[in-house]
């Protein structure tokens, strides 16, 4: 299994789109192209599964090394475990449903299809990477075409949380850089299995790790420094959306796991309750900001702070089930929160509104997409059955067995938020999807398309699959999260 | 002996017979057409830029007052590259000027000044290549000849390099005063930090920042390249500037080079202030402009800001990274330039509100400043990504993490200005766009060139490995 191909895969498709001429050449090149990811992502599962069932312990699958900058000390070095692999499949499974929810997309439609693969390629390396300095590259590959998704087809006040978005993440990705040089010069190496056998001091772990753990938290809505999120996600266009809240905070999370606290877990320690600290309010903080909101893609992103809030509070409690939890709420959020903006961007095409008020009794005109809204509802306040519960739970379960009473107390504060996301969903439901029709032309709408029902489909489909057979996902990652927990009780001991 | 002096000059006898074949040109007694002149001099200057790259070897000549070697034959290389490229550029705005000979007799001028100035391995042989290059600069700025701001330019830059050449022969009368040399070789053996000592250092380094325009002493370039015609404020900007950048690091790294603690100290603290407060005040002043050439004058100002934190490295691997970034900057912003000049010559607007609404009228051309500008604000894949991050890598070499804070935050304001360019290409309406520009085979190719040099230069690493085999 050659790991380079899912980067060459999505960046021909995106070289192919530049030179065609009509809207349908382009949906056809892009959605060939995006299915021939996603039957490479379900190839590489295969290749893993069979190659851990023959018994290959190694830590990382699929290497492949080749020098870059050899003064440097620079490589580009690439290699799987479980826990890419999983995000891999969240990026495949979210890009296809992307691309099937823009079909209609006219305006410009050549661009937004080439960036929106171009984008996916940046997920795919950050995702693959085992040398720092090739995954901050892919790291912020994986912003600009964000940028420019959001400025030109966005809606709203789109330049402003465009240049805001872009800001914040590349401000997020010079503190990584600041902490990879940090790491660099302790160890004269980029790469992650050569750092991870070594001990960096514990002082200079303790310097760096605030510096990349922030960097890479500000991806993924670490409070304070959580603004971008509301604002960027709900100017964005429906896919855009759709990728910024199911993979691209994903990017900060795998990094803060991977990077920082893998790196460094002694620092990791350290700074532990301060990570559960900012974790627990920008859960609670993420809930009942959206309990104040009315509109449907803000509900959404605020939801998205309270929840990539449970990937920081897992990863802060260091242990191995909160850890576990963390990567499945990664998964779980991403799957879920694409098909949310996915389908809210289908209620938005038709009534071209996204008010709360303004809608009412949708069930009636269109009950498929009305029905895709209520199970990723239900899943996103963790409705056992879905992705979201297994997930959350597993957090729950995981921090618990911290036997302090700060960290009960933490675990409580994180619980009580599911009441807070039970109301505002329930709420909008209610309001938009029962309720009376608030607005008679309204009446005349269709349900979903073909597109549409095979992409929220797709995501359904993932969502179910956690939900059901939890063990399958928690199998996958179990060798990934064993070595980052391993390292940590080693070493924090 | 002669042989030797082929060799080892060849760039410059090839820039020299130019400017002579040029002159002969303009003194017989027919007229030749703009453009056949035009392609000449291209076809000149492709041939002694592919000529560069053979028959290298170092010595040096003159009673060891002209030196080269590998790394500077691939130094001037470089310059040779960048004024290819603009000479392709200004194929519409030279095509109807009056004075297109003189013009390249000029540029050549200071290209050959620029090449001693490299080779130079004595500090008065410095001085007379650097005023070679310097004067004819100036009256390349007064070529918009009907305007007053051209003139106004030039006379702006002869003052302002007059003053910094006097810093600068101020220094050099003081280190033969002490050191009774000026050779570099032997003053970096002899060198000793007493206060006077460090006093001529001084007044060299601000003579240096002078025409590298870092703060505080760049009050003179916005004005100069806002005035000066396109060609010649992208000529500035990187030619001239690379050139700079090159002696500068040779003089810093061989004469002085911080050889005890004391020095090493001044040495290294005078560098880290001018490095940051040019990068901060650089990016300060470029958020507020209006227009594309003083937006790019104050950006340009910030990048060497950041050039001189590689400068700062003191490792091989820091002045390669300088190296490196000059070859990226010249494709960079010499792309963007590229634009700017086309659009200028021929709808005349410069603006950064012209450019509203650029994209529906002009795709290709669109995408082109859009890489550059990617490049210029480090987002990868350019190679301006590679560029700024070996920089801040050399930097953070000598422990200092503050520096490299400061810069990696000063890349997040940068960017700032940059996508401001972006969202007004590509995200704002305007009833009154530029309209469609057509550019002929000889600006389209040079945009090629420059637009292949961005994405490979870093996705490949073959340059900087080559400048980094170079160095020993």
């Amino acid at each position: 299994m050659n790991l380079s191909l899912l980067i060459i895969v999505p960046l021909l498709t995106a070289l192919c789109i530049l030179p065609l001429k009509q809207l349908k050449q382009v949906r056809a090149v892009s959605l060939i192209g995006s299915l021939a990811q996603l039957l490479l992502c379900l190839d590489l599962l295969w290749s893993y599964m069979k190659e851990r069932k023959a018994g290959n312990s190694a830590a990382f699958l699929f290497e492949d090394n080749y020098t870059w900058y050899a003064p440097l000390n620079i490589n580009y070095h690439i290699g799987v475990d479980g826990i890419s692999i999983a995000m891999i499949l969240l990026t495949a499974f979210v890009v296809i449903a992307g691309v099937l929810v823009s079909w209609k997309m006219e305006k410009l439609s050549k661009e937004f299809f080439f960036l929106l693969i171009f984008l996916s390629l940046g997920a795919y390396g950050f995702f693959i990477a085992l040398d720092l300095f090739t995954l901050f590259f892919f790291l912020e590959v994986a912003v600009i075409p964000k940028f420019m998704l959001i400025g030109i087809w966005g809606s709203g006040k789109k330049e402003y949380s465009a240049m805001k978005l872009a800001l914040m993440l590349m401000g997020g990705s010079a503190l990584v850089f600041v902490g990879l040089a940090g790491i660099y010069f302790n160890t004269n190496s980029f790469d992650l299995i050569q750092i991870a056998g070594m001990d960096i001091p514990i002082e200079v772990q303790k310097l760096f790790f605030p510096f990349a753990f922030i960097g890479f938290g500000i991806f993924t809505a670490l409070f304070p420094f959580h603004t971008w999120v509301p604002d960027g996600h709900s100017s964005a266009p429906t896919a855009a959306s759709m990728f910024l809240a199911g993979i691209s905070m994903k990017l900060g999370g795998y990094g803060c796991l991977r990077v920082a606290t893998y790196l460094m877990p002694d620092a990791a320690h350290e700074y532990s309750t301060i990570i559960i600290v900012l974790a627990c309010i920008a859960i609670l903080y993420g809930a009942f900001a959206t309990m104040m909101q009315t509109d449907l893609k803000y509900i959404n992103a605020y939801s998205s702070v309270s929840h990539c809030g449970f990937v920081l509070l897992g990863i802060g409690m260091l242990t191995k089930t909160a850890i576990d939890g963390a990567v499945l709420q990664m998964v779980s959020h991403g799957l879920m929160t694409a098909l949310f903006f996915a389908v809210i961007g289908m209620i938005y095409d038709r009534t071209h509104t996204r008010q709360v008020e303004q809608l009412g009794g949708l069930m009636k005109m269109m009950p498929f997409i009305s029905t895709v809204f209520v199970i990723a509802g239900l899943c996103s306040l963790g409705l056992p059955g879905f992705s979201g519960f297994v997930a959350e739970m597993t957090v729950f379960m995981g921090s618990w067995q911290k036997a302090d009473a700060f960290y009960r107390i933490a675990t409580i504060i994180a619980c009580a938020s599911i009441v807070v996301t039970a109301v505002y969903i329930l709420r909008a439901t209610g309001k938009a999807i029962m309720g009376p029709i608030v607005n008679n032309e309204h009446l005349s709408l269709g349900d979903a398309g073909w597109n549409e029902k095979l992409a929220t489909g797709l995501l359904i489909l993932g969502i179910v699959i956690i939900g059901i057979a939890p063990f399958l996902l928690k199998g996958l990652i179990n060798p990934g999260t064993e070595i980052i927990i391993n390292k940590i009780a080693t070493l924090g001991n | 002996m002669v042989n030797e002096f082929l060799i080892l000059m060849k760039q410059e006898l090839i820039i020299t017979f130019i400017i002579f074949v040029l002159l002969f040109i303009k003194l017989g007694k027919q007229e030749t057409k703009n453009e056949t002149l035009i392609n000449l001099v291209n076809i000149l200057f492709t041939l002694n830029l592919i000529s560069g790259f053979f028959f290298q070897q170092s010595g040096t000549l003159f009673g060891d007052m002209f030196y080269t070697n590998g790394l500077f034959t691939f130094e001037k290389n470089l310059l040779n590259l960048g004024t290819l490229i603009i000479s392709l550029q200004s194929y519409n705005w030279l095509k109807d000027h009056k004075h297109v000979s003189e013009f390249y007799i000029l540029m050549l001028s200071t290209l050959l000044g620029m090449f001693f100035m490299i080779s130079s391995q004595n500090l008065l042989m410095f001085y007379l290549a650097l005023e070679l290059s310097t004067i004819p600069l100036a009256a390349m700025a007064n070529f918009d000849l009907e305007k007053r701001r051209s003139s106004e330019a030039a006379f702006k830059m002869i003052i302002s390099s007059a003053f910094s050449s006097g810093l600068l022969l101020f220094g050099i009368s003081l280190v033969y005063g002490t050191m009774g040399t000026l050779n570099l070789h032997e003053l970096s053996i002899g060198f000793v930090s007493t206060p006077i000592n460090i006093f001529a250092f001084i007044l060299l380094l601000a003579g240096f920042a002078f025409k590298i325009s870092a703060v505080p002493f760049h009050l003179w370039t916005a004005d100069v390249y806002e005035g000066s015609p396109v060609s010649v404020t992208s000529y500035l900007s990187v030619i001239s500037k690379g050139a700079i950048l090159f002696v500068f690091t040779t003089v810093l790294y061989s004469a002085f080079s911080p050889i005890d603690d004391t020095f090493s100290e001044t040495w290294y603290n005078m560098l880290f202030l001018i490095s940051v407060i040019t990068m901060i005040i650089g990016n300060l002043f470029a958020l507020r402009q209006q227009n594309m050439k003083r937006f790019l004058a104050f950006s340009s100002i910030a990048q060497v800001g950041f050039i001189l934190i590689g400068v700062t490295g003191q490792s091989r691997e820091g002045v390669a990274s300088v190296i490196f970034f000059v070859l990226i900057y010249i494709f960079s912003n010499l792309a963007a330039f590229g634009v700017i000049n086309l659009v200028s010559a021929e709808t005349g607007r410069e603006n950064i509100n012209d450019y509203k609404g650029f994209y529906k009228t002009n795709k290709g051309l669109s995408w082109v400043l859009a890489i550059a500008l990617f490049s210029l604000g480090g987002i990868p894949p350019t190679a301006g990504f590679f560029g700024k991050f070996f920089l801040l890598l050399a930097g953070a070499g000598r422990g200092n993490y503050l520096l490299i804070t400061i810069a990696a935050l000063n890349m997040v304001i940068s960017l700032y200005y940059y996508l401001k360019v972006i969202k007004a290409i590509f995200m704002d309406a305007n009833d009154n766009p530029i309209e469609n520009v057509k550019a002929g085979w000889s600006p389209k190719m040079a945009m090629i060139i420059c637009v292949a040099g961005i994405v490979i230069t870093g996705l490949a690493s073959g340059a900087y490995n080559y400048i980094h085999s170079l160095l020993k």
